[in-house]
């Protein structure tokens, strides 16, 4: 589904992805994890299109299509989805029209008819109850005065509505008490299919007891150094970053 | 002084010969009071001349360019009276809103009002409505147009010389008007034209009043110079709601006068919107609150598009103490429009206690907008609670990336982000009706593509 290959990119000329290297297939959950720095939202930013980042070297391939070639809104049309790290409140906008409007733009790109009102609804309200997504936020203005862990229970609620082939979590667990983790990691369990794909950016290992991944990548310095399986989670949670930092150190010296 | 310049303005030869024609002896039966108005306003307005970026209030609006093509005195009877295209009257007809619509043609009413049960309805006891042409000559009422002091106040002095018609209401102590009164005012002619309207409306003790009025033309090529006054008086507790949708089109130049004066406990809430079209739109609201206890609501949003010159300047003066103002102006600019705000409070050494509001917050699309934005604070009171604030902003990046990344287009993620902003002032708007036709008039002009 996606391979990214030497991936290069840079923020105001500072360098933060460094040749980094992925692939992930349909029906797989990969977590990503790794110090503050390392380019975790970076990557995600990249992914999704977020226009300060610029690519200077590698490719993402996505279901065949050169991803980078695309603008954000036809990445997401495709079938990428970014739940953010910091949702935006939009005040004035609101959320069910928000997704009314993604939704209709991501049928129409794919030449599908738009969902007529009552099929929405229905739609809506069956999302709702699978994310356990309060009905009352639905009518409200886009985030405008939601908690921290109503904002990510959103994001989670649109990754329902708009069921894209590829999600990616950008520390979605950051700022969540335990019963929210929870009630987010059990929405995402029952998006997961083997149709899709989720990228898993955290700094914890604690997400995972919940959403349990196929594959734990350790990202350090614009590079995944280090690919396993959940017990790697652990054995990072464990030990933390800083024998990493030693290696990736020793490794340069040797190189020297 | 602008007697060496004023010649130069063929609407200035203009209005001097039709205010000889005016007060030749014998040329009208109105009271010696008015034709003392009329005369001491028009030695004023000769004194004045137009205005030019000299003037302090016109700094920002520089109306020369409109002054050099020449208009003629619009004459009742004769300008515009004839075709009112049918498609222009439907365009103001707000959906889904139950009230009493009256159309005035070039400031002329034809007698008319729509809305009731056979077409013809008959307004609730105790609310009047006339054509200024018989108030002014009925000598109970002709009291209302004899006000003679407008100051340095150009137009307002033009007005006061020349008018003829325009629309007269007056809701007796204690008379309510079931629904709204819808007024329209369509603007057409065949020639070049200066119409220039004056309205008085009296919301008498206890009174409450809903007016929406709707400003439309049909011109073409030709440019109509609309110079309208409206004097509202709200007697104690009256409340009145005063709700204006100016979409007249490119060939207007419009300038808009409204002052009105509170008397104890009344309230009064004007929404003024402003859409893409008349070439120059100057709004001069004034809120004189001559009593204690008032309470006064200004919502504004202008939507500036093309080469139009939209320009708001408020005045709220706080005469009296323990009054309450709340003020709220939202704009956007797009391509290379020009807005001007000016916000005046001014809080008189009696005014003590008072509480006056005042936020103007505009979105600047395009980088060939500009916007002038200038709150004008002058306290003169020690226990007050006054304060203003003025931002100018672009889009926000992380919000249009946002809406972008859950598949939504660039256009339309700027078309949303354009509503919700303007969601604060519309939101205000009581009548569920016209709150959804103001908002589909935004996203109709809200262009696909921003240069």
């Amino acid at each position: 589904m996606l391979i990214i290959k030497n991936l290069h990119a840079e923020v105001e000329g500072k360098q933060i992805l460094k040749g980094l290297d992925l692939k992930v297939n349909a029906g797989e959950v990969h977590a990503i994890m790794g110090p503050n720095g390392a380019g975790k939202s970076s990557l995600a930013s990249v992914l999704a299109g977020r226009e300060n980042f610029e690519v200077t070297e590698g490719e993402v391939d996505f279901e065949g299509k050169n991803l980078l070639d695309m603008a954000p809104e036809d990445r997401a049309r495709e079938g990428v989805f970014l739940a953010f790290q910091y949702p935006i409140e939009i005040p004035g906008v609101s959320n069910i029209n928000f997704l009314k409007t993604a939704l209709g733009e991501i049928r129409a790109y794919k030449n599908l008819p738009p969902l007529d009102a009552k099929a929405f609804l229905q739609l809506s309200k069956e999302k709702q109850k699978l994310v356990e997504f309060d009905a009352k936020l639905v009518n409200r203005s886009l985030n405008e005065g939601f908690s921290g862990g109503e904002k990510k229970r959103n994001e989670i609620f649109q990754l329902a509505m708009l069921e894209p082939s590829l999600a990616i979590l950008d520390e979605t667990d950051s700022g969540l008490d335990i019963d929210a983790l929870r009630i987010v990691s059990k929405g995402v369990n029952k998006l997961r299919s083997d149709k899709n794909a989720f990228i898993i950016i955290t700094h914890y290992q604690r997400l995972l007891e919940y959403i349990v991944p196929d594959f734990v990548h350790v990202l350090y310095d614009g590079r995944i150094v280090k690919s396993g399986t959940k017990e790697l989670a652990l054995e990072l949670e464990e030990k933390g970053y800083d024998w990493l930092k030693e290696q990736s150190a020793e490794k340069e010296a040797t190189t020297i | 002084m602008s007697l060496i310049q004023e010649p130069a303005i063929p609407l200035f030869e203009e209005v001097v010969n039709g205010y000889t024609l005016l007060s030749a002896p014998g040329a009208n039966s109105e009271s010696s009071d008015l034709r003392r108005a009329r005369q001491s306003a028009f030695d004023r307005f000769r004194q004045l001349g137009f205005p030019s970026i000299k003037n302090e209030d016109w700094k920002y609006t520089n109306i020369t360019r409109f002054l050099k093509d020449e208009y003629a005195l619009s004459v009742a009877g004769k300008d515009g009276r004839g075709v009112v295209p049918e498609g222009l009257l439907s365009k103001a007809v707000i959906p889904g809103l139950d009230c009493y619509q009256i159309v005035l043609v070039n400031g002329v009413w034809d007698g008319k009002i729509a809305g009731g049960a056979l077409g013809v309805a008959a307004l609730p006891g105790g609310i009047q409505l006339l054509s200024v042409a018989a108030a002014k000559q009925d000598p109970t009422l002709s009291v209302f147009f004899e006000k003679a002091e407008w100051g340095n106040q150009h137009f307002a002095n033009l007005n006061t010389a020349l008018f003829t018609d325009g629309i007269f209401i007056r809701a007796d102590a204690g008379a309510t008007l079931d629904k709204p009164l819808h007024i329209v005012h369509l603007f057409t002619g065949d020639r070049n034209l200066l119409v220039q309207p004056r309205h008085v409306w009296v919301a008498g003790r206890n009174a409450e009043l809903s007016v929406i009025e709707s400003v439309l033309s049909a011109t073409g090529d030709i440019k109509i110079w609309v110079n309208s006054l409206t004097e509202i008086i709200a007697h104690t507790d009256a409340r009145l709601d005063h709700t204006v949708i100016q979409m007249a089109g490119a060939g207007v130049r419009l300038v808009n006068q409204t002052t009105v004066r509170q008397k104890k406990q009344s309230l009064y809430n004007n929404y003024t919107f402003t859409l893409p079209g008349a070439e120059l739109v100057r709004n001069d609201l004034q809120a004189r609150l001559e009593e204690d206890h008032t309470e006064t609501h200004l919502y504004g949003l202008y939507l500036a598009a093309g080469g139009q010159l939209i320009d708001n300047h408020t005045l709220v003066d706080h005469q009296k103490p323990h009054c309450f103002s709340n003020e709220l102006y939202k704009g956007v600019l797009l391509e290379q429009s020009t807005g001007v705000f000016n916000g005046k409070v001014y809080v008189h050494p009696d005014a003590q206690k008072t509480n006056a509001f005042q936020q103007n917050n505009n979105l600047v699309i395009s980088k060939k907008a500009t916007i002038d934005s200038k709150p004008e604070l002058e306290i003169f009171a020690d226990d007050v609670k006054c304060s203003h604030g003025s931002t100018v902003g672009q889009f926000s990046e992380d919000a249009l990336f946002y809406l972008r990344a859950r598949g939504i287009g660039e256009d339309t993620a700027k078309a949303l982000l354009i509503a919700a902003f303007a969601f604060d002032v519309t939101e205000k708007i009581k009548s569920r009706a016209v709150e959804t036709y103001i908002n589909e008039l935004i996203s109709k002009h809200i262009p696909v593509t921003h240069a």
